[in-house]
């Protein structure tokens, strides 16, 4: 049996007065593929170790973290790709509420305020809104996010303004409504970006492309938001 | 200790626990009417398991071929091994239209037909004229359905501007002397704060609890919290002994490869390569009703016909598909079968076993999302205050069986009625809320505190892993009439261990090894009614097969399980033959 060893961040304001690195070994067995399959097992050593989990097959988005310097779900990671000992941190640029815990309200916040809903407001017909299958492969690539934020919190710009720069997650939502053929308020929605703050923070920098665990491309979208925008210009 | 001091009482005119299909769909219906609601959940809303859905939703829109409500209706009540409740069924088949539509103008993004319509897909047990031949009813999104779902409903909930508390765990219902229920006591998560949270009318919508099993395909956080809750506030567990396999789960891993894999024309095979659910259902072969397919799995498997060095698996083939439909309807399958079986589907057949997937037992409800109870002999009596809806509910629309995309639709017509019930419910009492009862947060409270002070007890992790064991080995696909008495015994030892429970983390802030053993508490009620249920049920139907009753017995057994915790004890309820508007679907053999 192989052993997997890691060096942990720990935070625990009810009794800690400073974050540390802990190191844990963790006996690994045949079966276990993911970071998340030995992560568990970790907790089963010490139940204090805290970290968010839910589907383990990379849709929900809860365990998104820094694995040896770089974003990504634990539940996708294999264990063999990784440098030992593996370096786990919480995302960075938010908040820390306990170990791997980190508070998303600005991640959240940012999402919410792109209006992430369809917006048409005709008469709803009796049946389906009609769009064909090439108007609605424009929405692929774009509506798969998780929101795990593995994007927004490895973008410089994110980090240096949270509370004004709507992040990769946010735009990639914007832009999926934008492209969607039922919706109504794309020059509402242009309006609200054309900001030097909202969109503009956006240097192409493309870590998000890189962290994104399911492969989509936020700085492509806002591209085209940004071509979106000149167009309404000419 | 905050957590043992008097509870804050927040008010709301609805709360919703649990913000999955269901609980979403629900808060729609609310919020848009006006009503103060809360919803609670452990998670943010998309993390909920409706996320990991995956084929599609079932309607008889007939957007590629003609396809009725009643065709729909004919195959649920099939399907269910004639368990499920016809009223109820009618109601969903009928409403599926609807609630589909209505997605869709949320702004859903489901995949196109040419003419601009809603994609459909064949999908297992869904026919046309009356089980006659497949029909594509599964109205999808690739194979992210349940994904685009969800999202779309929280989208939707953004606009409602529902009030959600998140990173909340529901601990205990509350009940005054009447019956009646008046909220439930909740602990935020960050800082272990209890608080509760009081209403006029009060929404389950907490989703499985398919982590009773050592393999499952669902999330950690489907451990019945409310089973658990409404159990220990004396409310019965539906047809708990009919729990479905899935056919196609990734051997080792359990994850889940959706049936719409097979409906896009993959295909099982055995070691021998033979395609063999051609001998066990000559009509439907592999789009056969779950139940059915898993049990022909496990049969190749125990004949030995299974594949690998320990011929423990089937294969699920679809090199003969060509790579663009793979690439364009299935491919988050294809990034699974990548990520957790090493395999490219386009090119190798993906190792699968039939792996614990849904519920089809729960909280007895009408088809109005209320919570009933047998009370003066009759077996509808509406629990007031109380409403429970989506996979912890027992409606029943499923029965003994569940159909493929019946799910979905189920959370959608089952949470927007439970929704509009509450309305009008909550329109008709008093504006002042009922007053609590001095002791309702003392459950929740003493549940907290033993833990706290539990001392030389049991590893949460360790009792957990013995009752998911315990409950592999003794309930599984094919259930044996010694190995069920032992059974009911070994749980009943695991529980005595879950009542003890010892946690080594004492932090307020986020401690998760504690909402593991609250969790646990949950889980144990759902394990004991499970194998109780399976233990008396002496007839195979669905997906309760018995090697010493191998057939189905309608002269005893037509009739609905109901456990209750106090005594752990058994009675029955009959089932509802008669639809609301069309003839009764009468008895018959359940071929494929």
């Amino acid at each position: 049996m192989a052993t997997v060893k890691f060096r942990i961040y720990r935070y625990d304001p009810d009794k800690d007065e400073k974050p540390y690195m802990e190191d844990v070994t963790v006996e690994r067995e045949a079966s276990d593929r993911k970071l998340l399959d030995i992560l568990v097992k970790a907790k089963y050593q010490d139940d204090s170790i805290a970290f968010r989990r839910s589907c383990r097959e990379g849709v929900c988005g809860s365990d998104a973290m820094n694995i040896n310097g770089k974003n990504g779900l634990a539940c996708l990671t294999d264990i063999d790709s990784l440098k030992q000992p593996i370096m786990l941190r919480p995302l960075p640029g938010l908040p820390v509420i306990r170990d791997l815990i980190v508070d998303m309200t600005q991640f959240f916040k940012q999402y919410h305020s792109i209006k992430p809903y369809l917006i048409n407001n005709d008469h709803p017909p009796e049946r389906e809104r009609l769009q064909s299958p090439e108007e609605r492969e424009e929405l692929n690539g774009l509506y798969e996010c998780i929101m795990c934020a593995c994007c927004s919190t490895s973008c410089p710009s994110f980090w240096w303004n949270p509370d004004k720069f709507v992040g990769p997650a946010g735009l990639l939502a914007a832009y999926r409504f934008i492209a969607d053929t039922r919706d109504q308020a794309t020059s509402e929605r242009l309006d609200d970006l054309e900001d030097p703050y909202r969109l503009f923070r956006c240097h192409s920098i493309m870590n998000c492309v890189d962290a994104c665990p399911k492969g989509l491309n936020p700085t492509k979208a806002i591209g085209k938001i940004k071509d979106l925008m000149v167009r309404r210009l000419v | 200790m905050n957590q043992l001091a008097h509870p804050t009482i927040r008010k709301f005119d609805a709360i919703i626990v649990g913000a999955g299909g269901a609980g979403l769909r629900a808060a729609i219906q609310l919020s848009e009417s006006g009503l103060k609601t809360a919803v609670i959940s452990k998670v943010f809303p998309t993390r909920s398991h409706t996320v990991a859905a995956q084929g599609g939703v079932a309607a008889s829109l007939g957007n590629s071929e003609e396809d009725s409500w009643q065709w729909h209706m004919y195959d649920t009540v099939k399907g269910s091994d004639w368990l499920g409740d016809q009223d109820a069924i009618e109601f969903m088949c009928r409403k599926a239209n609807e609630v589909v539509v209505e997605l869709e103008h949320y702004g859903m993004p489901f995949d196109r037909l040419e003419n601009g319509k809603i994609y459909q897909r064949p999908f297992g047990g869904h026919m046309s004229n009356f089980g006659e031949k497949p029909v594509r009813r599964a109205c999808a999104a690739a194979d992210r359905t349940g994904h685009a779902m969800l999202h779309a409903m929280y989208q939707r909930n953004v606009r409602a501007n529902t009030q959600f508390f998140v990173e909340w765990m529901a601990l205990d219902l509350i009940r005054d002397i009447d019956g009646q229920v008046l909220g439930v006591t909740a602990m935020e998560m960050e800082t272990g704060e209890v608080v509760i949270f009081q209403a006029k009318a009060t929404l389950f919508a907490t989703g499985g609890a398919g982590r009773i099993y050592y393999s499952s395909t669902n999330a950690f956080i489907n451990t019945g919290d409310g089973l658990g809750m409404a159990a220990r506030a004396g409310i019965p567990l539906e047809d708990m002994e009919f729990w479905q396999f899935h056919p196609t789960g990734v051997a080792g891993a359990g994850v889940l490869i959706t049936e719409g894999v097979r409906g896009e024309g993959g295909i099982l095979r055995n070691s021998t390569g033979e395609r063999f659910m051609e001998r066990y259902a000559p009509n439907a072969k592999d789009l056969a009703s779950r139940d059915v397919v898993s049990r022909a799995m496990a049969t190749e498997i125990k004949e030995g016909r299974g594949c690998g060095p320990d011929k423990d698996y089937l294969l699920l083939d679809l090199t003969h598909l060509d790579p663009k439909t793979i690439m364009q309807r299935l491919p988050g399958i294809r990034e699974i079968s990548l990520q957790f079986a090493g395999t490219d589907p386009i090119k190798e057949s993906i190792p699968v076993v039939p792996t614990c997937h849904y519920m089809m037992g729960g909280i007895p409800t009408n088809y109005h999302g209320q919570v009933v109870v047998t009370k003066d002999g009759r077996h509808d009596a509406v629990v007031p205050g109380f409403y429970a809806a989506g996979e912890c509910a027992c409606a029943s629309v499923h029965g003994a069986n569940r159909l493929g995309t019946n799910s979905l639709l189920d959370l959608l017509v089952f949470g927007k009625s439970a929704g509009e019930s509450m309305v009008s419910d909550i329109k008709a009492m008093p504006a002042a809320h009922k007053e609590l009862p001095q002791d309702g947060s003392d459950l929740a409270r003493s549940r907290l505190a033993r833990l706290e002070n539990q001392q030389s007890g049991a590893n949460v992790h360790e009792v957990q892993l013995a009752m998911r064991r315990v409950m592999q080995d003794h309930c599984g696909v094919f259930r044996f009439p010694d190995m069920l008495a032992q059974g009911v015994t070994k749980i009943l030892e695991v529980e005595k261990q879950v009542m003890v429970t010892e946690i080594r983390d004492k932090s307020q802030v986020f401690n998760t090894a504690r909402l593991e053993a609250l969790e646990l508490d949950n889980l144990i009620e759902v394990a004991k009614a499970t194998m109780v249920s399976a233990e008396a049920r002496r007839e195979s139907r669905g997906a309760q097969a018995r090697e010493d009753f191998p057939d189905r017995d309608d002269a005893n057994w037509l009739k609905h399980t109901l456990w209750h915790r106090e005594g752990n004890r058994l009675d029955f309820k009959p089932v509802q033959m008669k639809p609301l508007s069309v003839d009764s679907i009468e008895l018959k053999k359940r071929v494929y």
